[in-house]
């Protein structure tokens, strides 16, 4: 049932905006590897082995003091899913891409376990027998973390975990060994990347012992101006110091941003104005979008709203935009195949909605986004009409 | 221009990549481009295996002699040369028997070889009274330095009784 709701609906609960420092900290997460003593690692069992390993995780959750704490936590094959529905995971960033990736274990033996309100996802049989994720709106990573400390220890009262007296928790790659603990954080920076200051704000992140993923320059606009910032060490430091030093950085980059962002509304009012405004503008009424450009609108228009200078949808329908916006959702929508110009009206025709739903605008596009969208939309781009 | 990927398509997304202030710069055709962020938006460490492999191939192995080049896990059987390839263990006794191996690559990567977090509560026990040996072995040790014979004794029962409640 919850799984169902998580594929239909664009909105997960890390995008909501009533929390700590949204105008910059989209979302927080931690990741816990682990894995089961005496199996070998995912990418060398058996079907057989992986087949116990996802037959004893869901033992696991099972677990009435398990239930107590998550809820009935389902246990999803990937086998049981289509491909869009699995990009879908990946896009509302409950899956990993790498999970996908059916190489050496197939999909048979791959299963997500999500909580009703998808704070909690078990990714099992991925690189370990079980990535135990939590996924937290704003700057929140001692939740998360705790979060996750707490499903893994109500986890252990089942699960035999390979463990090292020396080295900690075991797992497949080296690079997660000890703690196998992965914080981090998403942050939103168009202020520092309109100054052209992000890369040295981030190349001094990137010398604190954290790694910093995001896009520079022209190809910076396509993801809609999001880093993604996480610790590198996981071996010979304490969860809790892990933790503090991403949770320090990060409110060091927050400041950053905020700077620059007033700089921005004192510096060049009209200009930066205009530049939200406009965004604003084309979302509410373009009628083909292309997935760039439509990653840049929004954050200009996230930027626009967090900064106080216009009144649009709030970040958390920004947020939704993103995964309406991505391919996958498109092909789920449409029920079938598209091709590109197909993709692009779609696209704008989802985002007029939901834009306009959410500032109050056109009522004969104000409809409520999850309401009879799809099929007739992509025929009438078929036939090439651009208006009815 | 064309896709520097599929290199069928026009090239229109010109595509930079940094992870750790590492740039890439690469002109791709927009479902490339997709793809690429795609894999890199959700910071999946697929990378890390690459480097991981150029530390332990042709190059990190060399400091390995010759003969354990050959070096097999006795639980899942996990090579030397195959560990180099993917970058990845076998299972958690790769960890033992690739032991003083893995220290140089550890400490690379962590700068560490001791955990010093979480310790699950089913071991929690064992653990601490590895602990325990460890600290009573370094008291054996000053009370020999020290000639201190007698006090050497008692720790040493001490220890085998631990010892034996670990086994
Ligand atoms: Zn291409
Ligand atoms: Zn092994």
């Amino acid at each position: 049932m919850s799984m169902r709701n998580t594929l239909q609906s664009p909105y997960s609960q890390w995008m909501d905006d009533d929390a700590p420092e949204t105008d910059v900290v989209i979302s927080s997460r931690a990741r816990l590897a682990r894995s089961l003593a005496g199996y070998p690692f995912p990418h060398r069992s058996s079907p057989e082995q992986a087949e116990q390993v996802i037959q004893a995780v869901n033992l696991a959750v099972r677990h009435a003091e398990f239930r107590a704490r998550f809820g009935d936590a389902e246990l999803t094959r990937m086998t049981e899913l289509s491909p869009v529905d699995r990009w879908i995971l990946v896009e509302k960033h409950l899956i990993s891409p790498g999970f996908l990736k059916n190489t050496e274990s197939s999909f048979e033996c791959k299963g997500l376990v999500l909580t009703p309100d998808e704070r909690l996802s078990i990714m099992v049989n991925e690189e370990d027998h079980l990535r135990v994720q939590c996924l937290f709106p704003g700057l929140q990573l001692e939740a998360a973390a705790g979060t996750a400390d707490e499903a893994d220890s109500l986890l252990e009262k089942t699960l035999d975990f390979a463990f090292s007296d020396r080295i900690g928790y075991l797992t497949a790659c080296p690079t997660n060994v000890g703690t196998g603990l992965r914080t981090s954080v998403m942050v939103h920076l168009p202020a520092l990347v309109l100054f052209g200051q992000v890369k040295e704000v981030l190349t001094t992140v990137s010398r604190l012992g954290l790694t910093v993923r995001g896009l520079f320059g022209e190809g910076t606009d396509a993801v809609g101006n999001l880093f993604q910032v996480s610790n590198q060490v996981t071996l010979g430091h304490r969860e809790s110091e892990i933790i503090d030093n991403l949770a320090s950085v990060t409110r060091h980059v927050i400041e950053q941003e905020r700077s620059a962002r007033q700089q921005l509304v004192r510096q060049m009012p009209v200009v930066l104005r205009d530049r939200v405004g406009r965004a604003l503008g084309i979302l509410k009424h373009a009628h083909t979008l292309g997935v760039e450009e439509a990653m840049r609108l929004i954050s200009d228009v996230r930027l626009g709203v967090t900064a106080g200078l216009l009144k649009g949808p709030p970040s958390r329908v920004l947020l939704e935009l993103m995964v309406v916006t991505r391919p996958s959702y498109l092909v789920k929508t449409s029920g079938r195949e598209l091709s590109p110009p197909q993709w692009d009206e779609l696209r704008a025709t989802l985002v007029r909605k939901l834009v306009n739903a959410h500032s109050g605008g056109d009522p004969e596009e104000g409809g409520s986004p999850e309401e009879g969208d799809s099929p007739e939309e992509g025929e009438k781009g078929e036939e090439g009409g651009q208006s009815p | 221009m064309i896709c520097e990927r599929c290199k069928q398509q026009p090239a229109s997304v010109h595509y930079t990549e940094v992870i750790n202030n590492q740039k890439r710069q690469m002109y791709l055709c927009p479902g490339c481009a997709e793809e690429a962020q795609k894999a890199f938006d959700l910071g999946a460490p697929l990378n890390l295996h690459n480097l991981l492999a150029g530390l332990m191939g042709p190059g990190g192995v060399k400091e390995v002699p010759e003969d354990e080049a050959e070096f097999l896990c006795e639980t899942c059987g996990l090579s030397g040369a195959a560990f180099g390839q993917s970058g990845l263990l076998g299972c958690g006794g790769c960890y033992q028997y690739f032991g003083e191996r893995l220290e140089p690559l550890l400490k690379r990567i962590h700068g560490s070889i001791r955990h010093t977090g979480k310790v699950p509560q089913r071991s929690r026990n064992k653990y601490l009274l590895i602990q325990e040996v460890d600290r009573l072995r370094a008291q054996m040790r000053e009370a020999v330095e020290d000639e201190e014979f007698e006090r050497a004794a008692a720790l040493r029962d001490a220890i085998r009784d631990l010892q034996q409640r670990l086994a």
